[in-house]
């Protein structure tokens, strides 16, 4: 009878004794057609390897009930092992202390991720301060600063594509003279966001827009060069139509694409819904930067490995890790999300033109000072800066409100929440 | 122990439900309370930290947006829905044909969620697609109708919205209230030479003191707590103009990281909500006990 009991016992605290080996649980937001079929490659690579995947899928709102998912998991003590977090939310999940022991820096010292990954990508990944062991793992590179137009639009009223924020106004013009929308735009925070930032880093240049939107000096927020690009924010503005304001950014790409509007300002995922209606760039499309100074806004989509007791866990997460930084993983999920591999050596010769393009540029831009983070896409701050700025940009957007009142709004926001 | 157990039965099975409300409901509601008054961020924390939060937030111009929001919308919801609602139910009072019909499709929009409101008045409302596209594309092609839009004009059309979806409601109250007065109370106004407009307006509605103090109560507290309408309609656009307290909780707490700041908004629209509540249960209650 006490044996049978000690060996119930020994059974019931040992549930995953026959089921040992890496073992991985990922909350994440990809259920949608190309990124679901992307992170299957994963899926089954990790299979290969010998590793149990519990997937934990989470939709809606572009990731807002994942997190809330998250968050719900890490107060009650059960955070998942990795799941999507980016930019410098990484290191304020880090401070409450749910990241470390930074086991999977292990691989990132084997595999060389400091050689793989550029020294400004490399540092957003690094827990401490920007520096110290890797804690998270990033996936791809979404360039934000692109301009979609619809080619046969531009052609018939002889545009070409535009190379500086003025060639633009007058192709505007253009376009809104001859009775076609100029401007496709979805008028949502996060959208007006999108846009403005790129209008910042063309208009006042790669060192303003550090200096104002990583930095967040007073001095740069309220200065003349702020007001000038709150003054091309209602120039585009007025290039809308009326229809813009709560629009979805794929219903405002869909105009561009049946050529009801000129252009769209809209990261590397709008791309995906040009391929999707069976259009290519150069033929059907333009996909061009923004006028800048070899400018480059960067959007890194990365996954955090969370603290874990459990070996089966750590081997698990250790090996999700090496996989997803894998020259495999990375040509295959970028081919189907429309960005480009965060990975520098992965070949190119199997994307299209846009994503060439960006990954020429991305180097260009990291070589001349031009590579900066997007603030819109929690980037260049964490969430709460990030929706100070938003705020104020999408308020200016959608009012009379004048450029310069913008400015100072701008600063008085930032610093009411530093 | 049969007896005992005859004699305390309605106490057992009730202490579960007691338990898990007196938890779930007031337990978090002072966990709110408490981390209202500390510095969480991204995730709850323990260490006090004083009313900060509540500084930030009555000093946070979006957060007074909502609240200028959330009078103007929760007055004219009110006003609009009770005149509508009192219109309609008298209206149907006059024994008229068909009443079954009329009164589901009044009372229909109640069925619907305020997504789906929302969504709909969304699409009737935008300039591109609804009403003044309907307007131009018939001739009239000066037409305007661009609330939805219009920074000033977007709250308006949550109520609109609102309105349309709660209205019905408030008549199928008010119906019950008329059809439940006796017929010889306005026979003997008849008698006395009253019209029919006197009948109602001096006797009838005066007597329906206390379908107005539900319908206050229900619509009130309808519109502290609306958010899926906002997210449906506007999502707080244009810019942040239609932004409401619900909103911004939500809004600060999960897309602004600010746990604290969104803990502190939630016990406002707590306290506001308990203004509201609390006199009317004191009212009722003590009118329990007088009788």
């Amino acid at each position: 009878m006490k044996k049978i009991l000690i060996a119930l016992i020994v059974f019931a605290l040992a549930p995953n004794f026959s089921l040992a080996g890496p073992k991985i649980e990922v909350l994440h937001w990809w259920t949608s057609g190309g990124e679901a079929a992307a992170l299957k490659v994963l899926k089954d690579d990790f299979a290969a390897n010998g590793g149990e995947w519990m997937d934990m899928p989470v939709t809606g709102g572009g990731g807002d009930a994942a997190n809330v998912a998250l968050k719900a998991r890490i107060v009650a003590g059960d955070p998942p092992s990795a799941s999507q977090i980016k930019g410098p939310t990484i290191q304020e999940y880090d401070q409450e202390g749910v990241v470390a022991p930074y086991n999977i820096d292990a691989i990132a010292q084997s595999e060389g991720w400091d050689n793989l990954l550029d020294p400004m990508i490399a540092a957003v990944h690094k827990c401490q301060n920007n520096s110290g062991p890797y804690c998270a793992a990033p996936v791809n590179i979404h360039r934000i600063d692109w301009l979609w137009a619809n080619k046969s639009v531009f052609d018939s009223n002889g545009i070409s594509v535009p190379t500086t924020w003025d060639e633009l106004n007058a192709a505007a013009e253009t376009l809104k003279a001859a009775g076609i929308i100029p401007f496709a735009h979805g008028g949502q925070a996060w959208q007006d966001a999108t846009v403005f930032e790129a209008v910042a880093m063309g208009v006042g240049g790669n060192n303003y827009y550090k200096n104002c939107y990583v930095k967040l000096d007073e001095n740069c927020l309220r200065s003349e060069t702020t007001v000038k690009v709150f003054d091309q924010m209602r120039k585009l503005q007025s290039y809308t139509d009326e229809g813009s304001p709560g629009r979805d950014w794929n219903v405002a790409t869909g105009m561009v694409i049946e050529g009801k509007a000129g252009f769209q300002i809209m990261g590397d995922w709008a791309k995906g819904e040009f391929t999707a209606a069976g259009k290519t760039p150069g033929v059907d499309y333009y996909c061009a930067s923004t006028p800048s100074n070899n400018g480059y806004l960067y959007n890194v989509d990365s996954f955090i490995f969370y603290k874990t007791d459990d070996p089966d866990k750590q081997a698990g997460q250790k090996l999700l890790a090496k996989l997803m930084m894998g020259k495999n993983f990375q040509k295959v999920f970028n081919l189907y999300k429309g960005s480009i591999p965060a990975r520098l050596d992965v070949p190119m010769d199997e994307f299209d033109q846009c994503a060439k393009t960006s990954n020429a540029d991305i180097k260009t831009a990291g070589a001349s000072g031009g590579l900066v983070p997007s603030f819109a896409h929690g980037m260049a701050q964490g969430n709460t800066m990030k929706a100070a700025l938003q705020d104020v940009i999408t308020e200016h957007f959608n009012s009379d409100m004048s450029s310069k009142d913008a400015a100072n709004a701008l600063a008085d926001s930032v610093l009411a929440n530093m | 122990m049969f007896k005992w157990l005859e004699k305390n039965l309605p106490k057992v099975v009730l202490t579960p439900a007691v338990g898990l409300i007196g938890w779930f409901v007031y337990g978090f509601i002072l966990w709110t309370l408490y981390i209202s008054f500390t510095n969480s961020k991204i995730l709850p924390k323990y260490e006090l930290w004083g009313v900060g939060q509540y500084t930030k937030l009555w000093a946070s111009r979006k957060w007074l947006i909502a609240v200028d929001n959330l009078l103007i919308f929760t007055s004219l919801f009110l006003i609009i829905c009770i005149v509508i609602g009192i219109i309609l139910a008298i209206f149907l009072d006059q024994k008229i044909r068909a009443e079954g019909v009329l009164r589901t499709i009044y009372l229909y929009p109640m069925a619907l969620s305020f997504i789906v409101t929302g969504t709909a008045w969304k699409w009737i409302l935008n300039p591109t697609l609804g009403i003044q596209k309907l307007f131009i594309d018939m001739g009239f092609e000066n037409f305007t109708f661009d609330w939805l839009v219009n920074r000033e004009m977007a709250i308006y059309t949550i109520v609109i919205a609102g309105v349309w979806q709660s209205a019905g409601f408030v008549m199928a109250l008010f119906l019950a209230g008329l059809r439940s007065i006796e017929d010889e109370i306005v026979k003997a106004a008849k008698i006395d030479g009253a019209n029919l407009f006197t009948v109602y307006w001096k006797i009838l509605i005066p007597m329906m003191r206390p379908v107005f103090f539900t319908s206050f109560v229900v619509l009130v507290h309808i519109s502290i707590k609306s958010y899926d309408l906002i997210v449906a309609l506007t999502q707080g656009g244009p810019g942040i103009s239609t932004t409401m307290p619900a909103l911004y909780m939500t809004q600060t707490a999960f897309h602004k990281s600010q746990v604290a700041l969104s803990a502190a908004s939630a016990m406002m629209m707590f306290m506001a909500v308990a203004a509201v509540i609390i006199p009317y249960l004191y009212s009722e209650l003590r009118r329990e006990h007088v009788s």
